[in-house]
This record gives structure tokens, C-alpha cells and sequence, in this order.
């Protein structure tokens, strides 16, 4: 069978699935099955903004309450069609989770979740009081859903479109995670430093992963109204907010399939509580809440990862170890032709009188340096002499303290890293920086991030074929070429640690560069390992590209470089050829304190 | 609103300002020294209410059983750790609760209001050592992000084990004092002044414990940098327990001060709690100062807006918060990378 026609039995078999189950449930599971339905169209959301961006928001219940009070305004009082409900409900729930994203962007992820407390305590209180709103008295008799003469009065008809819904954005969020932009969202849990070298916009990535978060929500309050046909405050606290949280974590923060089974789990074992509970205890209460949270802060504990890994054992695709080891091909292929246009000889970067200070210790202290086309340039010294903290200043990390740096002959002291990246200048870093459970294909094509164009909406209706298998060819060109054409899909962090160095390498080219920096990329490499670094160096030099780089490997450095910066305590004590440099009498005392 | 109204509802914007600034410490305290934003917290504000009014009623609180349960339970696992660990082990989880518990026991029936409060702070006092101990050092190194997820199930037992305990029913804990002076038109209430200088010397006392005590340096250090701190040797478990601990002093303190001058109900804990968040947020999460004065502003406005607007009172407050993070964004950096 092809791949095409085993999807399209797929997608016929959940078509089928979801008209044929409501038909048949009985009417008490309808109802159940509903609230499951619409519970997974939130904890989706969130899987995608906990699990998959490492941000967390207390607030998605006010975002559900926001879009069924819109429509509910809407198609009961103003007697609007549904498809209007829908459009502004989400319209408000949309605009309003961006400017409260554009709040608290630029903040570190508890900041989110902390505002998040507030705003679901706010927009509670707000349902609460507003007259309009009819406090909690709520209101009844919300207009079914209708399209043109067709109503969906049936709870049956309404379970259908609800799990229409979580069949089609579970489709679009899998078709996210599997593009450029998914790659990109990833970057944003805790590995904001790697987006920033390859050009990606991380505040307004995180702000738009939000959004969706909110809008997922949004559609879950638009079905809710119509499909519950009243609607008062309660479904809207800041309780409900964190329930949605809990199913995710008890589902499993990893995977969209967490969203379903933390839905159900809660769902019906809450449903369940609330019959079994007081006939136990005898009483009413809280009960029920204390004996999920018990169980969320143990699965926390013992299994972060939630229920759904325990459930089915997923086996990790691992590598053996020594397939690893000898996994790297011997050869490196040849040059697929100059990246980009270069006019040999022109300076590509510059820097002038750079200071970079920490309180009081002078990191750099009046460095000036040039690398230009076809030339490899060697940036030496001792441990502290200052190394990394000028590459962070060359790539946007850091802004000197003073001093001018040039670009490709224009000013570019104060550019955020994402514009010196999409200038053409890429980058390695001393402390290997990958995402450890992606594979190795993947964290490479994360170099390519700006050689696509395809935005979020357009990848989650997979209308970014085209352009991903280029990025992805793209990245396997790179991988082939340093070597690694055999190891593409192993999860990057089972690599040793000298391959890892060489897979940020491969990120680095994907970018297309100009000038590219690497931060001790011999580190733990074998000898001909390090040859093959070697040879990939003066092809890259031969193709036009400007090389920065900082080793420890005196060997590897005197054969390679062009050009020798040796730098000791922030300032630069020499600079010249390799053979020049070796027999300067400062740097030899830099090196070994003093010839005797 | 004429100037008495304006000064009486000053008054009690600055005892509730002084309740959220201490809340407001506790929270700063912990999150320093352990990253965990401390939510329940205000569940153990509730309780130090809730266990003095039980006391003051001539009954046993059900917290008194939780505290008993908890050192059972820290007192086995501290007999696996060696001979140093369990010695302390009895002294701390043995010797202590059966002298609380013991003490509860012949004094409860007396109805002494100063030995309902001290009885109350000490049964909730230790309970911060135990949530740390149990909850959140097994995962001590985990993501923020996680450790607040557990605060808020925290939260949610904490309350659960709330009603099991007092019920739905709101209780007061007894007064320090009775006296109140007129000032003027305005009757300024004993209790209120007494919450200020408790206030007070609670911050001055915290002041000397960081600056002059071993321990407290030792706070300072696992703050400033928790990594070098272990490496010289201070153990994370032991001050993740102080912190843990002055926290829950705090919270059971600010229990027995305001729970005179507010009754409280079992779940009122976390809204109390969260303003002291409001307050803390506005210090950045660093800042005691900035921290004071937001504790201050937040008890001044949410006593006026009952006033102007008390339907919308909840709304105000938690919506200052707005502002005041764009100020923060507009004022940080570049996003830090999420540790």
C-alpha cells in the first residue's frame, strides 16, 4: 500500500469514527465525551506552549470563558450566525493573548505563568460583575450552532463537531511541530541562545506560540457555548485554568497524544469522583482536587514526562554506541560551490579599539582585529584571556562596553544577534549548544531557519512541503559534507561530545555565512577527525568564506590559520603569521611565563 | 468620602500593605534561595489563622495531626542517613512534635490567647521544612516552570486538607490586644498597631539573621549563586529547609496577626497570597524595597477600590499588575535563556 493511500485509510477511519461514535454513545456519555472533547482542544494548546516552548500559562480558562461570552453576546442577542461567533470570538481571544504576550515577552518564563495567576483571577472576577454578562446567574438559551438552514440542536450532531475539531487542529499542531517553525518553537525551551545564532525572532515566536495556545482555547469557549447552550462564570476560574495544566502533565507534556489522554483521565475520573467520593467519606468537598494534585506533584516527581511514556513504553530510537563511533564517513565530499557572492580580499569583518566590561575586570580592553574573504583568521591565548566573550560580541550576545565593530563594511555595534546572524555570519560555541532529544537532521536544518519563508499558518495546513524538503536537502548537503551522511537520524545528544561539536559546524553552514566563527571546534576530536576539520576549513576558505576561530590545538591552529591574534588578560599582545607569531617572545612568556 | 472614612480606610490598607509585604519577604526568601515560587504559602497563612482559633475554641486542630504525621514520616527517613543525620533526625522530628503535641494537648482545654498563637506557629512553622522536604527536594533542580506547577498542586492539597480539618466555616484567631486609641477623628485599633510592629520587628530581626548570623550568610551565598554555594560545601537540602521554614514562620505569623482583624475561611489563603505576589513581582522578584512599597500600594488600593468600586476590587489589584510588567519588560534586557 503507499504511504498516500494508508493516510487517506487513516483519515477515513477517524471521518468515520467521529460520525459513527456519537451516533451510537448513549446520551450520559455524550455529554462526558463532550467535555473530554473540548478539555483536549485547551490541553492541546497547551502541550504546544508548556511542552513544546517551555512556557506555562495559569490563565487558558479565561481565554475558553472570552470567546463563549463573544459568542454568546453575539448569536443570542444579536442573533448573528455561528461562523460570526466563532470569527470574533477568536478574534478577541487572539488579540487579547497578544498584548498580553507583548506584556510579558521579553520577561523569563515564570513571569508568563505568575501573570497568567492574575489575569485568570481578573477575567473571572470581570465575568463575575460586568451586568452584561449577567454575573452568575449566566446565561441560558444560547442559539445552536447553524449554517445557512441546517441547526445542530442535537447534543449528538454538536459531539461530532467537537471532535472534528481535535481530529483537525491534532492534524495542524502535528504539522507545525514537523516543519521549520516547529524546529523554531523548540529552540524556545531554554535554547534561546542557539535561535538567536541562527537568525530566529524569539520574542515574537514565543508571543505567536501564545496566541495559538489562546486561539486552540478560544475555539474550545466558541463549541462550549453552543454545545452546552449556557454558560456562567464557574467553567472560567482560575481553577478550571489549572485543571487544564494538571491533564497535561498527568497526559504528558511531551507529546500531542498527552492532550487527549490527560483530557480523558481528568474528565472522567473527576466525573467519577464526584459519585464515589461522598459515598465513601460521607461528605462533600474539595476532594477530588486534592487527590489529582497528589498525583500531579508524584508524577512530577517520579515521571515529568506524564503518563503517556509510561502507558506505552515507547522504545527511544537510540543508536548503538559503536555504530556511533564509527558512524562519521572518512571523506569529506566536495564543495557544493561558493555560498555566496564574494569579492576576494574585501573585509568581511572589523574591530576597532572593542572594551567589554564586567564590573570591574576588563574582559577585552582595546581589541582591534579584521577577518576578511578567503582567509583564516586564528584567535589564541590562555584560559580567561577574553576569546569568547569578544565572539560574543562579534555575534550580538554581548554589546561592548566601547569600541566600533563593521559588518561587511557597515556599522553593526548594536545589532541583536538575529540580524548579525541574517547578515551572514554564523557561529559555533565552546559550550556545545544542540537540542539532545532531536535528531541530528533536524539540529542542522535548524541553521536553514532563514532560507524559509513559510510562516506558522501555512505550516500547520502543511501548504510548506516544498519549501521543508529544500531546507531539509539543504541540511543533509551540510551533514553529508562534514561527514555525517549516515548519522542523520540519531538524536543529537547521544553523539560524543567532539561529532556534537561538528553537527553545530554543520548548523553553522546551513546558514549560508559569510564569516563563521567557531569556538574550539577540535575540542575532543580524534586525530582524523580533525584532519577532516582541517580539509573542511581551506575548502570553506578556497569558496570565499572569512573563518574566526578559536582553538587550543597549537598544531591544528599553526597549519591552518592565515593570521594568529594571540590575545592574554583582555588585550591583544601579537598578531601576525603562524611562524612569526610562534617565535614572539611576548606571546612565548603569555604562553609558558618567561623563557628562562 | 470625607477625611475620616479616607484615614480609617488608610488605616487598613496599611496593616493588610504590612500582611502582603511580609507574605511578600517569604515569597522572595524562598524563591532566591530554592527558585520555588512559593504559592501555598497563603494556605499556610490560613492555617496559622485557622489552628489559633481551633486552639482559642479549647479543640485540637487537625494541623497538629498533619505536623505529627509529616515528622513521623521525616523522622524514618532521617534514620537511613547515618548516625549524625538520625540523631538529629529525633531531636527535630521526634522529640519536637511530641512536645508540641504534648502542650497541645494540656493547654488547648485553657483558652490562653497568647498560648493559642504560640502553639498555632508552632505547629505551622515546621510545616515548611516538611513541604520542602517531601514535595519539592526530590525535584530541587528541576525547571522553574516545574517547580511552580507543583506550588499550585501543592496549593489545591493544602486546601483539600483545609476543609478536612476546620471546615467551611471562617474562624478569627485571638487578638494580641483589645486597646485602640482615638488619634483625632480616627480610631486608630490596638490590633493594628500591633500588626505594624510585628511588621517591623520582623523585618529588622530578618535584617540581622542576613547580616549577622552564620545561617543567614549561609541563605545569602545559596542565593547569590546556588551552584558555587555547594561546591563550598553548603548544602542545598539544609537551606531550602531554612528558607522553607522562615517562610512558613512568616505565613503562620501573618496568619495569627490578620486572622484577629479579618475572619478567614479554610480556602482564603491563596488570594491573600497572591497579592503578596503582586508585591513581590513588583520587587522583581529581588528587590526588598521594591518589594515594600508594592506591598503597601497594594493594601492602600485594594482598601480604597473596596470602597469606590468593591465589585471590581479584585480586578484592580491584579490588573496593576500590568503595568507594572511592562515596566519590568521595557527595563530587562534581552531575554535571558530559561534555566
Amino acid at each position: 500500500m503507499t504511504p498516500n493511500a494508508k493516510r487517506g485509510l487513516v483519515v477515513a477511519a477517524i471521518v468515520a469514527g467521529i460520525v459513527l461514535f456519537p451516533a451510537w454513545l448513549p446520551e450520559f456519555y455524550v455529554t462526558l465525551f463532550g467535555y473530554v472533547g473540548l478539555a483536549t482542544l485547551v490541553a492541546l494548546g497547551l502541550v504546544l506552549l508548556t511542552g513544546v516552548s517551555g512556557q506555562t500559562s495559569f490563565g487558558q480558562a479565561s481565554f475558553v470563558g472570552l470567546a463563549a461570552y463573544a459568542t454568546t453576546l453575539l448569536t443570542k442577542l444579536a442573533d448573528a450566525p455561528s461562523i460570526v461567533g466563532l470569527a470574533v470570538g477568536l478574534g478577541v481571544t487572539g488579540t487579547t493573548a497578544w498584548l498580553l504576550g507583548l506584556v510579558t515577552a521579553r520577561l523569563s518564563g515564570h513571569f508568563l505563568a505568575l501573570a497568567s495567576v492574575s489575569w485568570g483571577i481578573s477575567f473571572y472576577a470581570l465575568f463575575g460583575t460586568l451586568p452584561l454578562l449577567h454575573g452568575f446567574n449566566g446565561i441560558g438559551d444560547i442559539p445552536p450552532l447553524h449554517v445557512g438552514p441546517f441547526s445542530a440542536e442535537s447534543r449528538r450532531v454538536n459531539l461530532g463537531v467537537i471532535w472534528a475539531a481535535v481530529a483537525i487542529l491534532m492534524a495542524m499542531s502535528a504539522a507545525l511541530l514537523d516543519s521549520r517553525m516547529g524546529r523554531a518553537i523548540r529552540t524556545l525551551n531554554g535554547a534561546r541562545l542557539i535561535a538567536d545564532s541562527v537568525g530566529i525572532d524569539t520574542a515574537r515566536l514565543s508571543r505567536a506560540v501564545f496566541v495559538i495556545a489562546a486561539l486552540y482555547a478560544g475555539i474550545a469557549g466558541f463549541l462550549f457555548a453552543h454545545f452546552q447552550r449556557f454558560i456562567s462564570p464557574t467553567p472560567f476560574s482560575l481553577s478550571a485554568s489549572i485543571d487544564y495544566l494538571f491533564m497535561v502533565i498527568i497526559g504528558g507534556v511531551g507529546s500531542l497524544w498527552g492532550a487527549p489522554i490527560g483530557a480523558a483521565l481528568v474528565v472522567v475520573l473527576r466525573d467519577q469522583f464526584n459519585d464515589w467520593i461522598p459515598r465513601i467519606t460521607g461528605r462533600a468537598g474539595d476532594f477530588e482536587a486534592l487527590v489529582f494534585s497528589a498525583v500531579v506533584i508524584l508524577l512530577l516527581q517520579r515521571a515529568p514526562e506524564g503518563l503517556l511514556p509510561l502507558l506505552a513504553r515507547l522504545p527511544r530510537r537510540r543508536a548503538p554506541r559503536n555504530e556511533v563511533m564509527a558512524g562519521a564517513d572518512d571523506e569529506v565530499s566536495p564543495s557544493p560551490g561558493p555560498a555566496r557572492s564574494a569579492v576576494p580580499g574585501a573585509e568581511l569583518l572589523a574591530l576597532e579599539s572593542i572594551s567589554r566590561n564586567f564590573g570591574g575586570l576588563a574582559a577585552n580592553r582595546d581589541v582591534s582585529l579584521a577577518v576578511h574573504t578567503n582567509e583564516i583568521v586564528a584567535l589564541i591565548g590562555p584560559n580567561g584571556a577574553g576569546k569568547t566573550t569578544l565572539f560574543n560580541i562579534v555575534t550580538g550576545v554581548l554589546p561592548p562596553s566601547s569600541g566600533q565593530m563593521r559588518l561587511f563594511g557597515a556599522p553593526a555595534d548594536r545589532l541583536p544577534s538575529r540580524r548579525i546572524a541574517a547578515l551572514g555570519v554564523a557561529r559555533t560555541f565552546q559550550h556545545v549548544k544542540l537540542l539532545p532529544n532531536r535528531s541530528v537532521l533536524e539540529n542542522i536544518a535548524l541553521g536553514a531557519h532563514l532560507s524559509g519563508r513559510t510562516g506558522l499558518l501555512r505550516s500547520m495546513l502543511r501548504l510548506d512541503r516544498a519549501e521543508e524538503a529544500k531546507l531539509l536537502a539543504e541540511a543533509r548537503a551540510q551533514a553529508v559534507r562534514v561527514g555525517f551522511g549516515r548519522l542523520l537520524d540519531v538524536p543529537a545528544g547521544d553523539l560524543p561530545l567532539g561529532q556534537q561539536r561538528v553537527v553545530e559546524v554543520a548548523r553553522a553552514l546551513c546558514l549560508r555565512p559569510r564569516l563563521l566563527l567557531l569556538d574550539e571546534p577540535a575540542a575532543g576530536l580524534r586525530l582524523a577527525e580533525k584532519q577532516r576539520l582541517a580539509t573542511l576549513l581551506r575548502q570553506l576558505r578556497a569558496d570565499g568564506m572569512g573563518v574566526l576561530l578559536v582553538e587550543h590545538d597549537m598544531d591544528f591552529v599553526m597549519q591552518l590559520a592565515d593570521r594568529v591574534v594571540v590575545m592574554d588578560f583582555g588585550q591583544k599582545i601579537a598578531e601576525g603569521a603562524p611562524e612569526i607569531v610562534q617565535s614572539d617572545p611576548v606571546v612565548q612568556e603569555a604562553y609558558l611565563g618567561g623563557v628562562a | 468620602m470625607d477625611l475620616f472614612v479616607f484615614l480609617a480606610l488608610l488605616q487598613d490598607g496599611i496593616t493588610t500593605g504590612a500582611i502582603y509585604l511580609l507574605l511578600a519577604i517569604g515569597l522572595l526568601i524562598v524563591f532566591s534561595v530554592t527558585r520555588v515560587i512559593f504559592v501555598p504559602q497563603g494556605d499556610l497563612l490560613a492555617f496559622g489563622t485557622l489552628t489559633a482559633g481551633t486552639l482559642q475554641a479549647g479543640h485540637l486542630p487537625g494541623t497538629l495531626w498533619l505536623l505529627d504525621a509529616l515528622a513521623a514520616m521525616a523522622l524514618v527517613a532521617s534514620l537511613f542517613g547515618g548516625r549524625t543525620a538520625a540523631l538529629r533526625g529525633v531531636l527535630i522530628w521526634g522529640v519536637y512534635p511530641l512536645a508540641v503535641t504534648a502542650a497541645a494537648l494540656f493547654l488547648a482545654p485553657r483558652q490562653m490567647p497568647a498560648i493559642s498563637i504560640l502553639l498555632a506557629l508552632a505547629i505551622v512553622t515546621p510545616m515548611g521544612p516538611l513541604i520542602w522536604r517531601f514535595a519539592f527536594r526530590p525535584i530541587a533542580d528541576a525547571p522553574v516552570l516545574a517547580l511552580l506547577i507543583l506550588a499550585m498542586a501543592l496549593h489545591f492539597v493544602l486546601i483539600g486538607l483545609g476543609l478536612v480539618f476546620f471546615g467551611p466555616e471562617e474562624a478569627t484567631a485571638p487578638a494580641l490586644t483589645d486597646a485602640s486609641f482615638d488619634l483625632g477623628v480616627l480610631n486608630v485599633s490596638g490590633q493594628s498597631l500591633a500588626v505594624l510592629v510585628c511588621c517591623a520587628a520582623l523585618v529588622i530581626g530578618l535584617r540581622w539573621f542576613f547580616s549577622a548570623t552564620i545561617h543567614g550568610k549561609v541563605l545569602r551565598a545559596a542565593a547569590s549563586d546556588r551552584l558555587g554555594a555547594r561546591l563550598m560545601g553548603i548544602d542545598a537540602g539544609a537551606s531550602g529547609a531554612l528558607a522553607f521554614g522562615l517562610a512558613s514562620f512568616i505565613a503562620a505569623l501573618a496568619g495569627v496577626l490578620i486572622g484577629a482583624v479579618t475572619p478567614l475561611s479554610y480556602d482564603a489563603g491563596f488570594d491573600i497570597g497572591l497579592k503578596g505576589f503582586v508585591a513581590a513581582i513588583m520587587g522583581g522578584l529581588i528587590s526588598y524595597p521594591m518589594a515594600a512599597a508594592g506591598a503597601l500600594l497594594v493594601g492602600v488600593l485594594e482598601s480604597l477600590g473596596s470602597f469606590w468600586a468593591s465589585a471590581y476590587r479584585e480586578v484592580i489589584v491584579f490588573t496593576l499588575l500590568i503595568p507594572i510588567l511592562v515596566w519590568l519588560s521595557l527595563r530587562s534586557g534581552s531575554p535571558e535563556d530559561r534555566a
